[in-house]
C-alpha cells in the first residue's frame, strides 16, 4: 500500500514537472508552476527558506521522499530501474557506503557554487539535469507532435493548435543532455540509485537529515529469516540483510523493501520503538575511489546554432529590369547574432551576476520563451544558464513567461508594466550595414518599432550621404538612426526587425546591471 | 467555392469532430446498404455531370468567323509547387495540361497569358500544354509587358520570345500589356515613340497577330484617349477589368466600368474581361452576403453570379478566369454551358449586393502577385488576403471589449502565422514604395502593411 501511494504520487509529480517543460503556452505554467519551485536546489538558490523548511521537516519526519516522489531525475531513474528489474529479478546487493566520495563531491560543488562557477552548479544539481533531458530531447518530441495535429486542425479550419517552431539552441547542452540520459540510464538499470547516493548533492544533503528522520523503514529481527530478498530489491543498495540493517543516508524511503518481505519483518514506522536500532551510522571511511560520473561537456563556448539555413540559391533576382516577372518571394537570409561586449539577460535577471548566482541551469525558462530569444549561454562558466539574442524575434513588451517560470530567482517574477521600464541593454548603431548609408533607402524601421521610441530618424550630413540631390538642387537627404540610450530598454525589436540581414544595422548590447528608468 | 464553414471551433469540437469523424466513416462502412429512397436524389446541388457540348460562344461581325467561348482560360493563376532542385516555385506542368485537357473537353478554347505571369513561367508552360492540339483549333492571346524596359530592342525580344514560349508562329489575340500607370505620357514612351506599335500594326498586316488590342487600368483621361486613337489605329479589341463590383463603383481615380463598356460598345468594339471575380474575392464574401445570394440561387455557387454578371453583357467576347484547381474549373463550365443571362431584376440585386459589400473594409487584393517580389521578402498578398478572411469572417475586432474578441485574437494571430511566415509579415515592410507602382488596383500598400502591423501589435499585447 505504501508503494503504491509513493508510485502514484511519483507519477504525477513526475507527469507534471515533465509538463513544465514541454508546454508552450504558458497555461500550465499558472497552475502547477510550484513543483518547480519546491524543488531543492531552485529553492536554495532562490534561498526560499519556506521551502528549504519545509522540505527538511518533511524528511525529518518521512525521509527521502522528495527523492522518490518530488525529484523528477529521481523518478525518472527509478523508471529505468524498473526496466532492469523486469530484465533481471532480485539484481542488486548491498553496497558500502562511499561516504567520503559524497563529502567531496558535497564540499566541491558548494565550493563551485559560491565561487559562482554556474556550469558546475547546473551540471550536477538534479532537477537541472532532468530539465535539460526534458527540454532537449522532450520537448521537440512534443512539440513535433503538436505540430502535426496543428497541421490537421489548419486543414479542418480549427484554431485549437497552432504549430511551433523546433530549433537547436544550444549543441553543448544537447549533448550533455543525451550523456547525462545515457550514463543515468544505464547506472538506473544496473544498479538504483547510484547516481542519487554518491553525487547527487541534494541526496547527499538530505540523506544527513533522513538518519534522522523520524519514520524509516526498520526491520524486526524477530521475523526476519535472513532470505535477504530485501537486499536484492533495494535500488539503494543500503540494506545489509546479514547485519540487518539499513543505511539510512541512502534509504530514498521507496517502500518496495516493506512490500518485498514475506515475513513481514520490515514496516515503516518510528525506529524509536523497535530494540534493536541498526546503527550502521559508523561512517567508515573509506576511501572507494570509484568511478564518477563525470559528465564533463567541455564543448567551448563557440556558436552553437546549427544554422538551419537552407541552401539558399543565389537568386537571379535583378538579372535585367525587363525580366521583372510577377510573383515569387525573395530569399531571406537568416539572421546571425552580432558579437556582442556584453551578455544579455532577460528582464527580471536583476543583473549577470544574479542570474549566475541562482539558476540552475534547467532550461525551464529557455523552453518557456514563445519568442524564440533565450537560449542556453555559450559562455563556458555559466554554460547552461540562459541568454538573450534576438535573431528570432525580440522580448516582446507583453511576454513575462521567464520571468513566471523561474523557479530559482534567477530571474524574478515582474509584471508587464515593470518590464516595459527595465532597461537590459541599449542599442548600436553600425552604421555600414545601414540601409540608408549604403543604398540611400529610407527605412526607419528602427525607429517605428521601437516599443520605448528612444530611436529617432536624423538627416545624415552632407559629406557622408550617398543620396544624390536632384537636378533642381532640391536635398534628398538620408535618414540615419539614432539612439537615446538612457530611453532604450534593450528589447530587441530594432535589432530583430532591421531589414539589414544577415547582420543587422542596429543591435543590442547587454548590460551587467539592469536599471530601472 | 470555398464555402465559410464553421470556424468558430474550439479545442474540444476540434477533438470531437476527429472522434466522430471516425465513428461517422465506420459508420457508413456498415450501414446505409440498399436503402431505396426514390424521393432522395443522389446527387448533390452542384449537380453531377459537368455539362459538355453546350459551352456559349460568342462571334463579333469585326472578328470573322472567330467563335470564342464565354468562358476563357486565364493562365495567371497556373498551380505551382516547390522546385525539386531548390529556389522559385515552378510550375506543376502535369497539373496544367490535365486541366488544359479538361477545359478543351468541356468546351474552352480561349487561353490567355502573358511573358511576366507566374513569375515568368507561364507562357511556356501553356505552350506545352497547347501544343498537343492543332493550332486552329484554339485561340491563343498574349501581352507585351514591356513595363519596365520601353526599350523597341527589349520590347521586340519579348514579342519575339513568346511566339517561341507558345510554339507557335502566329498570336491571335495580341495586347499592349497594362496600360495606365504614368498615363498619355507614359502610353506614349513604351509604344509610340519607340516604333514599337508600328512594329506591331505590320505584324498584323502580316497575319502573325491576328487581333491587336490592349489591357487597361488607368483614368478616364487616357481611356478617352484611347478612343480616340480608335480611328488611326483600330483596336480589335479590349481587355477590361469587369465585375458587378465596379460596374457602377469607381475604384480609387478610376472610372466605372459601365461607362467603359458602354464608350466600346457604341464602337463594336468586343471586350474581353479580367478579374470578374476580382481575384476570388468575390467568391470569399461575407457571411451574411453569401446568405444573401445563396438564398436567391441556393444551387448556384457565389462566384457563379459573377460570371453571369459579366457574361449578360451582350459586347463581351469572353471573361478570364485564372483557374487553379479542377473545381473552380468545374464550377466555371457549370456557369458558362450555357449562359443563363441574368435579368434586370437579378442585376440590380447585384448592384444593391455590391453596395453591401463595399461598406465591407476589405482590402481590395486580387493576389494578382504584380506587386511581388517584395525586396525586402515580405508576402504581400498573403499578408492582405489573410486580413481580408479575418475581416469576412468577423474576426477583426474592433476593440477588446468586442464580444468575440478572445477567439477572433486567436484566429487572426494564429491564422497569419499559417499563411505567411514570421519573417515575411508586415512588421518587415519598411514603406520603400517598391510595391505601389506595380499595384494594378492602386492599393497602398505600405499604408494597409502598416496598419495591419499596428492592428497585430496590439493584438499580441492586448491593447485594442
Amino acid at each position: 500500500m505504501l508503494r503504491k501511494i509513493r508510485v502514484a504520487a511519483a507519477i504525477v509529480f513526475f507527469a507534471l514537472i515533465t509538463l513544465l517543460f514541454l508546454y508552450f503556452t504558458g497555461s500550465v505554467h499558472l497552475w502547477f508552476g510550484w513543483m518547480a519551485k519546491i524543488q531543492f536546489m531552485p529553492a536554495l538558490l532562490a534561498l526560499n527558506l519556506f521551502v528549504l523548511a519545509v522540505l527538511a521537516v518533511l524528511t525529518l519526519l518521512l525521509g527521502r521522499v522528495y527523492c522518490s516522489v518530488i525529484c523528477p531525475l529521481g523518478v525518472m531513474q527509478d523508471i529505468f530501474a524498473w526496466f532492469g528489474k523486469r530484465a533481471k529479478k532480485n539484481r542488486y546487493s548491498y553496497s558500502k557506503p562511499k561516504t567520503l566520495l559524497r563529502a567531496i563531491v558535497l564540499f566541491l560543488y558548494g565550493a563551485a557554487t559560491a565561487a559562482g562557477l554556474g556550469t558546475v552548479t547546473a551540471l550536477l544539481a538534479p532537477y537541472s539535469a532532468y530539465g535539460r533531458i526534458a527540454s532537449s530531447l522532450l520537448a521537440p518530441v512534443y512539440r513535433f507532435g503538436n505540430n502535426i495535429l496543428a497541421y490537421f486542425a489548419e486543414r479542418a479550419e480549427s484554431y485549437a493548435f497552432y504549430s511551433t517552431e523546433i530549433w537547436l539552441k544550444s549543441l553543448p547542452v544537447l549533448v550533455v543532455a543525451v550523456l547525462t540520459l545515457v550514463i543515468l540510464a544505464f547506472l538506473a538499470w544496473r544498479g538504483g540509485r547510484t547516481y542519487c547516493n554518491t553525487i547527487c548533492p541534494v541526496g547527499t544533503v538530505l540523506g544527513m537529515l533522513a538518519k534522522y528522520s523520524w519514520f524509516k523503514p526498520v526491520i524486526d529481527t524477530s521475523k526476519c529469516n535472513g532470505c535477504g530478498l530485501c537486499e536484492r530489491n533495494c535500488k539503494a543498495s543500503c540494506i545489509s540483510s546479514k547485519e540487518h540493517s539499513i543505511d539510512y543516508s541512502r534509504c530514498v524511503a521507496c517502500m518496495d523493501c516493506v512490500e518485498k518481505c514475506r515475513q513481514g519483518a520490515i514496516s515503516y514506522r518510528h525506529a524509536g520503538s523497535v530494540s534493536k536500532v541498526a546503527d550502521n551510522m559508523k561512517d567508515n571511511i573509506k576511501a572507494d575511489g570509484k568511478g564518477s560520473e563525470g559528465k564533463a561537456s567541455s564543448e567551448n563556448g563557440r556558436r552553437a546554432f546549427l544554422a538551419a539555413t537552407a541552401v539558399l540559391a543565389t537568386a537571379s533576382v535583378a538579372k535585367a529590369q525587363e525580366d521583372k516577372v510577377d510573383g515569387g518571394l525573395a530569399v531571406v537570409l537568416d539572421k546571425k547574432a552580432p558579437k556582442r561586449q556584453g551578455k544579455i539577460v532577460p528582464p527580471g535577471a536583476l543583473s549577470v551576476a544574479n542570474l549566475e548566482q541562482h539558476c540552475t541551469g534547467c532550461q525551464l525558462c529557455v523552453s518557456a520563451c514563445p519568442n524564440g530569444v533565450l537560449r542556453p549561454s555559450t559562455d563556458l562558466m555559466s554554460m547552461l544558464q540562459p541568454q538573450s539574442s534576438y535573431e528570432r524575434g525580440f522580448c516582446r513588451p507583453e511576454c513575462t513567461e521567464c520571468s513566471d517560470v523561474c523557479p530559482a530567482g534567477a530571474i524574478r517574477p515582474i509584471s508587464v508594466e515593470e518590464k516595459s521600464s527595465i532597461q537590459i541593454g541599449h542599442a548600436v548603431w553600425i552604421k555600414k550595414n545601414c540601409l540608408s548609408v549604403t543604398d540611400g533607402v529610407s527605412c526607419g524601421k528602427c525607429a517605428s518599432v521601437c516599443p520605448v521610441g528612444a530611436i529617432q530618424m536624423v538627416k545624415i550630413t552632407c559629406d557622408q550621404c550617398v543620396m544624390k540631390c536632384d537636378e533642381n538642387g532640391n536635398k534628398r537627404c538620408a535618414m540615419i538612426p539614432v539612439v537615446n540610450e538612457e530611453r532604450c530598454i534593450g528589447c530587441g525589436a530594432c535589432e530583430n526587425l532591421c531589414p539589414s540581414r544577415p547582420f543587422s544595422a542596429i543591435y543590442v548590447e547587454g548590460h551587467e546591471v539592469h536599471k530601472n528608468i | 467555392m470555398e464555402q465559410n464553414r464553421n470556424k468558430d471551433m474550439n479545442r474540444r469540437n476540434f477533438l470531437k469532430r476527429f472522434g466522430f469523424g471516425g465513428a461517422l466513416s465506420v459508420a457508413a462502412l456498415y450501414g446505409c446498404k440498399g436503402t431505396e429512397q426514390v424521393k432522395y436524389s443522389p446527387e448533390g446541388t452542384e449537380s453531377g455531370e459537368v455539362p459538355k457540348g453546350k459551352m456559349t460562344y460568342r462571334s463579333f461581325p469585326s472578328l470573322g468567323d472567330d467563335k470564342i467561348s464565354i468562358l476563357g482560360y486565364g493562365c495567371m493563376r497556373w498551380p505551382t509547387m516547390p522546385n525539386p532542385e531548390g529556389g522559385k516555385d515552378v510550375i506543376n506542368q502535369e497539373s496544367v495540361n490535365r486541366l488544359v485537357d479538361y477545359a478543351i473537353e468541356h468546351g474552352v478554347n480561349f487561353f490567355d497569358t502573358a511573358p511576366v505571369y507566374v513569375q515568368g513561367q507561364s507562357e511556356k508552360s501553356t505552350g506545352i500544354a497547347l501544343s498537343r492540339y492543332p493550332r486552329e483549333s484554339y485561340y491563343l492571346s498574349t501581352k507585351l509587358s514591356n513595363m519596365s524596359n520601353y526599350s523597341f530592342e527589349a520590347s521586340i525580344g519579348m514579342y519575339k520570345r513568346s511566339l517561341e514560349n507558345l510554339q507557335t508562329d502566329y498570336i491571335d489575340f495580341y495586347l499592349m500589356h497594362n496600360l495606365g500607370r504614368g498615363g498619355i505620357e507614359t502610353f506614349e514612351k513604351r509604344f509610340i515613340e519607340n516604333g514599337v506599335l508600328d512594329y506591331l500594326l505590320e505584324e498584323r498586316k502580316k497575319g502573325r497577330i491576328r487581333r491587336l488590342g490592349w489591357s487597361f487600368h488607368g483614368s478616364k483621361e487616357l481611356f478617352d484617349h484611347m478612343m480616340s486613337l480608335h480611328e488611326k489605329y483600330h483596336w480589335d479589341f479590349v481587355l477590361l477589368q469587369i465585375n458587378y463590383l465596379d460596374w457602377k463603383i469607381p475604384k480609387g481615380s478610376s472610372i466605372t466600368a459601365e461607362y467603359m463598356y458602354q464608350e466600346l460598345d457604341k464602337r463594336e468594339i468586343p471586350i474581353m474581361v479580367m478579374e470578374p471575380l476580382l481575384g476570388g474575392r468575390l467568391a470569399k464574401l461575407p457571411d451574411h452576403i453569401v446568405g444573401r445570394l445563396k438564398q436567391r440561387e441556393p444551387e448556384k455557387s457565389v462566384a457563379s453570379w459573377a460570371f453571369r454578371f459579366v457574361g449578360s453583357h451582350p459586347r463581351i467576347m469572353t471573361v478570364l478566369s485564372g483557374m487553379t484547381y479542377m473545381e473552380h474549373l468545374q464550377d466555371n463550365v457549370r456557369s458558362f454551358a450555357p449562359l443563363v443571362p441574368l435579368t434586370e431584376d437579378e442585376n440590380n440585386f447585384l448592384y444593391e449586393t455590391a453596395k453591401l459589400i463595399n461598406e465591407y473594409p476589405t482590402i481590395p487584393c486580387n493576389d494578382c502577385k504584380y506587386c511581388m517580389p517584395c525586396p525586402y521578402g515580405i508576402d504581400i498578398p498573403a499578408v492582405l488576403l489573410h486580413y481580408n478572411k479575418c475581416v469576412n469572417e468577423g474576426n477583426v475586432p474592433e476593440s477588446a471589449q468586442s464580444e468575440n474578441y478572445r477567439k477572433a485574437r486567436r484566429a487572426f494571430l494564429v491564422g497569419y502565422d499559417r499563411a505567411v511566415p514570421k519573417v515575411r509579415q508586415a512588421d518587415h515592410c519598411i514603406k520603400c514604395g517598391e510595391c505601389v507602382k506595380h499595384c494594378p488596383q492602386d492599393i497602398k500598400i505600405p499604408n494597409e502593411l502598416g496598419r495591419i502591423a499596428h492592428f497585430v501589435e496590439k493584438l499580441k499585447q492586448n491593447t485594442l
